[in-house]
């Protein structure tokens, strides 16, 4: 079996088993402690940028299928793992994981002490490094860790975004004989959804609550947002630092008070940028699929799905005109605030899940209520 | 919403003895629920039968009773002690089953107390399988097509509809109890009455076989507040078709798809809400068609379970406790999570290592069960084991289990591959990896055994492994090869094997390699947050997380997997040297690797190592830590065969030396002892031969006992009457060498068994805990009889001759802490049985009886204090009242087993009883037993001619108690020449109407049967005995036990109901729990 190496920027190195393509990548290196749902981590944009090591050790068992990605190819920099599972075991696999990663180039270290590597990026912090099954010069591996871009004030969503307009009516498809996922609910509304790096799980969720889609492009003007004739604009989910996206600030703020919006993730940042707040670099970010979410309207416990690096400082937000509605029970960080006086709301987290617990599905409910109020 | 203050006292049931089905992780879950409880200022009153368990220690609750869990003695508990409510959901099924049976008696309503865990309608809906059906198809779940019935014809009809094979369920009862799969009418017919009986509602499921279907289960909590979590997914290795109690189960679910896993969470959480389990734990199994992905539902538990206890362990997320906090009216978010400290207890674990659980059979001790699993549970124990990768935690459980197959020990049969991996059994595993070893494919094995492909895969790479370290040798193999292998799963006895070198040579060489292994945690986060617990399992990874402190510290082995002979008594010794320790300022370490026990729960000792207990492990952790002791006497026999290794390596091995243990095993050196004391001991000799045994047993005049030398719970002991049995035994029954002779004694027939418990210190001193009087003769194993404290028939002179023999033994063998000794006392005489320098199974009982903490007083022993620092008492300790204790036997799960009493250990657990005298004791005990004695009715007398003038003796005393008599032929006519009324009927094989026939007409209420003890039973005695457990009729089988029985029956109509909690007994006011 061929070798491979991550190297991070201090120096740190790991060295295991190449699986997946025999390339080399850098990226930021980030951790994700969800147990299932690898393909739907590859595949979302907003890991764009950045190597994952999945704390689940074993990876690859149920291999891949064409149901579960959530755009049109993994994003993911490089994959690093305890054990990586050549072999495919579920009804529903069409290619095993290392055929998807393969071709969609992208590289794969197993064999290494995941445990170790994510005690180190939760003490020292997230940190750039480099995949490489190609080389096996650490020294030089390390060096070339430190030389690559940081991701903090990169547009990385402009990168990863749809350069085309296009339309999305697909709902939900159910994954078992046994699962009743219902027909999409008669489509009411039209949602425009600025893709950021849009997770199809959320287009699948907007279509089954009663919208059609349009999905623009992250540097599209709120005048031609408007144009389209929206019942909400949806801001979506992506990668990065959302410093560095004014231009998308600035039209958000032009749509607030125009249309319903709804923002997740990147789209919350986004959204708080453009009314005010400021946003910050996490430690180590959350990824995974068990974060305790309290929503203070109705007292109750989502667990829910997470997957980002920043987050918004609720103290930069003016209190007169933005409520908090959700708090992150482990850290107390900003997940979800809505404006006192407009139609606008958002969460920090994925209420679409793919992967992640369905707790929070009910906020595509209140979007559609948000727009029948403005119809 | 906070803590409810409109409650104060809360009653806590307990789950009785251990049985199969139902064993020490409802002792965990009590404990636990007791602990949080307390902790938060209620009252805590308990009822449990079993005197083993750490929840029934006086300090655990506010009053404890060790009192029948039956409705008229639990009423009587609640009328003293006017509870404000029950907490119905940690004790298991028989805990659910009384609570209900108390509120449908009225008892909760008319005391005013209120069911809290799960209410009666939520309990009724989730265990009533037509209620349950509807609910499922109401929120739209799938479930397989099934009917009640309580007829053999519908069932007969049904199958024919959805067609053969079908599932058997009766409704309500433990562990699966009479379930089966039926293949045709025939099997149908046959499992359907059984289920329909054992039934205590007379019904069944049938319903459509999800045979071969991937099993998952999941564990759920949910609060007052509706917020709903997952705490652990798991999966069976075993696909449908075999007990979850009796299958290789996996934690996390390896195989789910996310959007499967959350289509099974949805659906868990859906279950929860429509039946309506408000708060706690709840357990939901799923079947999954590996074709289609067809969901069902196959069942769910609205209350802590053996699951929830491997997913607490698994997991580091502790379900009863949360679940106890729960039901106060604590929501999930306001409970802390104790592992990180700062998040909350209100999320989902997530781990980053694999779980492997496996169970432990015992079926060589069941002659005449066909070992094969099915639905319904088998297995006496488990082990569980927690490694990185599944091959790491797959090949720690195997070693785990001390079956000895993990190093080879078990020869497989090519000609028996295909039917081992077709039905499901025991060895299952073990032929899996055999039939790779001889060339079968994954696909192959996949046809045979439908177990997933996925796992098959590992298993094979794993043998693969062990092939290729064949092609290497301890010189020539590189470190990263050697590290390969243990981050495997590997162990290094197995290279040792393969190499054919020592297990030691074997570590040497890994360590000179730089091959280490180091510690992992448990944490709950996958290390997204600190912890702060110490709780741990070895791996190969390459940063170890153990963090020794440099306190003064000692570690404990425990016992293990559960088997029988080896329960949980031992744990309970070994829980409290963790107490003893940290009361006494020394930090305490546990090793162990049984997921059902209180002490591998992680807040038990200061530090917890989850790992099997081998030489290799335990050397590892040693070096770790660097103990300054490591204490062995606790745990039974499994870390007493570690003991000699361990000290020869070096290791400090506190309390009694190792080297005095081994020389109470040694026969040579034993009987030397015994002469220079001049204490009396069966004549006996051994024999390498069979025509050796032979001679010996003439030499000393029959009946003998024959057994192996290395002898584990009484396994394959025999009583010989004479050559025929010896000669048999010899040729089929025992395995032996010129290095281990086969051990025979001359059998005391109708000796009195004695059991003695006693502490030694450093200067000599020893004090008897207690003196036990066995009520089976000598020759039932001393697990298998009931015994009672204070003895009732013993001379002081006898008596006092025990005490200066224990004394002498103690300061021969240079006992430091805790040893028990075997006594057989015939006429007059005293003899030594057998002499074990260390903790008993009948510590736990000795210590309620007595209310002196023996297992603390043993540990400051150790640590060289002396018995005068704990207790001026001297001597002998006394009882304040007649303490009985009595075996519980799972007979009923082995069907055409004779349930006769051997010198082979078959029961799986015990019961206390407690009464003002005697008789009230033993009848309490029968009764916590499940075997009740009656209060009127026919008795059935068949007695050998030594026992027939005793009989008719009782058999007048239970005429004057009203009962009518009947016997067969030979003792009806002595109990006729006695003066007494009595009905002769047919033997078994004589005609008709004989006593089956009268036993299966329901008109013996109670069997004295006193056969040829210990020779081959005949046709009649068997028949007799496996319908009394088939129709629950009591059956005594010795003289001394229909005494005892008719003594019982006196009591049951002169005494009161009455119960006495161990605070009354002992006059202790409770401290408040230190724990």
């Amino acid at each position: 079996m061929n070798p491979a190496v991550l190297a991070l920027e201090d120096g740190t190195v790991f060295e295991g088993q190449s699986f997946g393509a025999p390339v080399e990548r850098t990226g930021e290196v980030v951790f994700n402690t969800a147990i299932t749902g690898y393909q739907e981590v590859f595949t979302d944009p907003s890991y764009s940028g950045q190597i994952v090591v999945l704390t689940n050790p074993q990876i690859g068992n149920y291999g891949a299928n064409e149901n579960d990605s959530e755009s049109a190819r993994p994003y993911i920099e490089g994959l690093a793992v305890r054990e990586f599972s050549p072999l495919s075991s579920n009804w529903r696999s069409d290619q095993t994981a290392q055929t998807f990663l393969t071709n969609n180039g992208v590289p794969v270290i197993s064999g290494i002490d995941t445990r170790a590597l994510v005690l180190h990026l939760r003490s020292r912090g997230v940190m750039r490094g480099v995949l490489s099954s190609i080389s096996t010069d650490t020294k030089e591996l390390v060096e070339r860790a430190k030389k690559s871009p940081s991701m903090n004030g990169l547009d990385l969503a402009t990168r990863v975004s749809t350069k085309e307009q296009y339309a999305w009516d697909l709902g939900a498809i159910a994954a078992s004989p046994s699962e009743d996922v219902g027909d999409p609910a008669e489509a009411r509304f039209h949602v425009v959804a600025y893709d950021f790096g849009i997770k199809r799980n959320i287009l699948r969720m907007l279509v089954q609550s009663g919208s059609r889609v349009t999905v623009v492009p992250a540097g599209t003007k709120a005048e031609d947002v408007l144009a389209l004739k929206p019942n909400g604009v949806f801001l979506s989910n992506g990668p990065g630092d959302p410093e560095p996206l004014t231009y998308q600030a600035e039209q958000v703020r032009k749509l607030v008070g125009k249309t319903p919006i709804f923002g997740i993730c990147l789209g919350h940042q986004i959204l708080g940028l453009a009314l005010g707040g400021k946003t910050y670099k996490l430690k180590f970010g959350h990824r995974g699929a068990n974060h305790p979410v309290l929503n203070k309207v109705t007292g109750r416990v989502e667990i829910t799905s997470h997957n980002h690096g920043f987050a918004v400082d609720p103290d930069s937000l003016n209190l007169n005109d933005i409520e908090i509605t959700h708090m992150n029970l482990n850290d107390q960080t900003l997940e979800g605030f809505r404006h006192r006086n407009h139609p606008v709301f958002c969460v920090q987290y994925h209420p679409e899940a793919a992967p992640g617990p369905h707790d929070s599905h009910y906020l595509f409910g209140d979007f559609v209520k948000l727009m029948e109020g403005g119809k | 919403m906070p803590r409810r203050n409109d409650i104060h006292r809360i009653l806590i049931v307990g789950s009785g003895p251990i049985i199969i089905g139902q064993a020490c992780e409802f002792d965990y879950s009590g404990a636990q629920a007791c602990k949080a409880l307390r902790q938060d200022g209620y009252q805590v009153i308990l009822i449990n039968s079993n005197p083993a368990t750490i929840m029934t220690d006086p300090n655990l609750a506010d009053r404890t009773y060790i009192e029948p869990l039956s409705v008229e003695y639990a009423a009587e508990v609640i009328r003293r002690e006017r509870p404000d409510a029950l907490l119905s959901t940690v004790g298991g099924q028989t805990g659910l089953n009384l609570s209900v049976a108390l509120s449908e008696a009225g008892v909760l309503d008319q005391y005013g107390v209120e069911l809290i865990g799960a209410k009666l309608d939520a309990i009724k809906k989730a265990e009533d399988r037509l209620l349950f059906k509807d609910a499922m198809k109401k929120i739209g779940l799938d479930l397989p097509q099934s009917q009640l019935v309580t007829t053999v014809e519908h069932a007969l009809e049904f199958a024919a509809r959805i067609g053969y094979p079908v599932i058997l369920r009766p409704s309500f009862t433990m562990g699966g109890s009479g379930g089966g799969i039926a293949y045709n009418r025939e099997d149908l017919v046959t499992i359907c009455e059984l289920g329909l009986d054992l039934s205590p509602v007379h019904e069944v499921l049938i319903e459509e076989s999800v045979l071969g279907w991937k099993e998952f289960e999941l564990e759920v909590m949910r609060d007052q507040a509706d917020n709903a979590i997952i705490v652990c997914s798991i999966e069976n290795f075993d696909p449908m078709g075999v007990h979850t109690g009796d299958s290789i189960t996996v934690a996390p679910a390896q195989t789910l798809t996310d959007r499967e896993y959350q289509m099974m969470r949805d659906a868990a959480l859906k279950c929860l809400r429509e039946i309506g389990v408000d708060t706690g734990g709840s357990n939901v199994q799923f079947a999954i068609d590996p074709d289609t992905g067809r969901m069902v539902i196959v069942e769910m538990n609205p209350r802590v379970s053996r699951s929830s206890a491997l997913a607490s362990k698994a997991t580091g997320f502790p379900i009863a406790k949360i679940a106890a906090k729960l039901a106060v009216g604590y929501r999930l978010d306001e409970i802390r999570n104790d592992i990180t400290r700062q998040t909350p207890a209100c999320f989902e674990p997530t781990i980053d290592y694999v779980v492997v659980k496996i169970p432990r059979w015992q079926f060589e001790k069941f002659p005449g069960a066909e070992p094969v699993l099915g639905t319904q549970m088998k297995s006496v124990g488990e082990a569980m084991a927690i490694g990185r990768t599944f091959k790491q935690a797959l090949g720690k459980g195997m070693r785990s289990l001390e079956t000895g197959k993990a190093d080879g020990a078990v020869t497989y049969q090519d000609d028996l591959i295909e039917a081992r991996l077709i039905t499901p059994n025991p060895d299952r595993l073990g032929y899996i990896r055999f039939a790779f070893e001889r060339g079968y494919t994954e696909e192959q094995v996949h046809t045979l055994t439908s177990i997933d492909p996925w796992f098959l895969r590992q298993v094979r790479e794993m043998v693969d492994l062990e092939r290729d370290m064949s092609k290497v040798t301890l010189g020539s193999i590189t470190r990263e090869q050697f590290l390969r292998a243990k981050r495997d799963g590997i162990s290094d006895s197995k290279l040792a094997r393969t190499w054919k070198v020592g297990p030691l040579d074997v570590r040497a060489r890994r360590k000179e390699l730089g091959v280490n292994a180091v510690f992992n945690r448990v944490d709950t986060c996958a290390a997204e947050f600190e912890s702060f617990t110490p709780y741990m399992y070895s791996s190969y990874e390459s940063h170890c997380e153990a963090a020794p402190t440099d306190r003064k510290k000692v570690m404990i082995l425990g016992s293990g997997p559960n088997r029988i002979g080896q329960g949980i008594e031992f744990d309970y010794c070994c829980c409290h040297a963790s107490f003893a320790l940290q009361e006494f300022g020394i930090e305490s370490i546990m090793v162990n690797c049984n997921p059902e026990t209180v002490s591998t729960d992680y807040d038990t000792s200061d530090r917890l190592y989850f790992e099997p207990l081998t030489l290799e492990e335990v050397l590892n952790i040693y070096e770790t830590e660097k103990p300054d002791g490591v204490i062995v006497q606790f745990g039974g026999q499994t870390p007493l065969t570690l003991a000699l290794p361990l000290k020869r390596a070096g290791v400090p091995i506190i309390g009694t030396d190792p080297m005095n243990i081994d020389l109470a095993e040694d026969r040579k050196l034993f009987g030397k002892l015994l002469d220079e004391l001049n204490i009396p001991a069966p004549q006996n000799g051994s024999a390498t031969t069979v025509e050796g045994a032979c001679d010996v047993a003439r030499q000393l005049g029959y009946p003998v006992l024959v057994r192996p030398s290395y002898v584990l719970g009484g396994r394959a002991m025999v009583i010989a009457y004479d050559e025929d049995t010896v000669r048999r035994y010899m040729q089929e029954a025992v395995i032996f060498s010129q290095d281990r002779p086969v051990l025979i004694d001359r059998f005391l027939e109708d000796a009195t068994e004695v059991d003695v418990d006693a502490l030694a210190d450093t200067s000599g001193a020893v004090l008897i805990a207690g003196i036990m009087e066995h009520i089976e003769e000598a020759g039932v194993h001393s697990g298998d009889s009931s015994c009672v404290l204070p003895s009732t028939s013993l001379s002081e002179e006898t008596l006092a001759t025990i005490r200066t023999y224990t004394e002498q033994l103690a300061r021969a063998l240079n006992v430091i802490g805790l040893m028990n000794i075997q006594y057989a006392v015939k006429e007059g005489t005293v003899y030594v049985l057998e002499v074990n320098p260390r903790a008993s199974r009948t510590v736990p009982y000795v210590g309620k009886a007595t209310g002196v903490p023996l297992p603390k007083i043993a540990v400051g022993l150790m640590l060289g204090k002396k018995i005068s620092d704990f207790t001026a008492a001297t001597g002998v300790l006394p009882v304040q009242q007649f303490f009985v204790k009595s075996p519980v036997f799972p007979f009923n799960k082995f069907p055409g087993v004779d349930p006769s009493l051997g010198p082979e250990m078959r029961s799986t657990g015990e019961v206390m009883g407690v009464g003002e005298n005697f008789g009230e004791a033993f009848a309490k005990a029968q009764l916590s037993a499940g075997t009740p004695l009656p209060d009127k009715g026919r008795v059935f007398f068949t007695v050998n001619d030594r026992d027939k003038l005793v009989a008719a003796a009782l058999a007048k005393r239970l005429t004057e108690l009203g009962f009518e008599i009947t016997a067969t032929r030979g003792t009806a006519n002595a109990i006729r020449a006695a003066g007494i009324p009595v009905k002769t009927v047919f033997k078994y094989n004589e005609g008709r109407p004989n006593a089956v026939d009268l036993l299966k007409a329901g008109s013996i209420s109670l069997i004295i049967y006193t056969g040829t003890t210990g020779a081959h039973a005949f046709a009649d005695e068997k028949a007799i005995r496996r319908n009394a457990v088939q129709y629950r009729v009591p059956c005594i089988t010795t003289i001394s036990g229909a005494r005892a029985a008719v003594e019982a029956i006196a009591s049951k109509g002169r005494d009161p109901i009455r119960v006495w909690s161990l605070q009354e007994i002992h006059g202790t006011t409770t401290a408040a729990a230190k724990r």
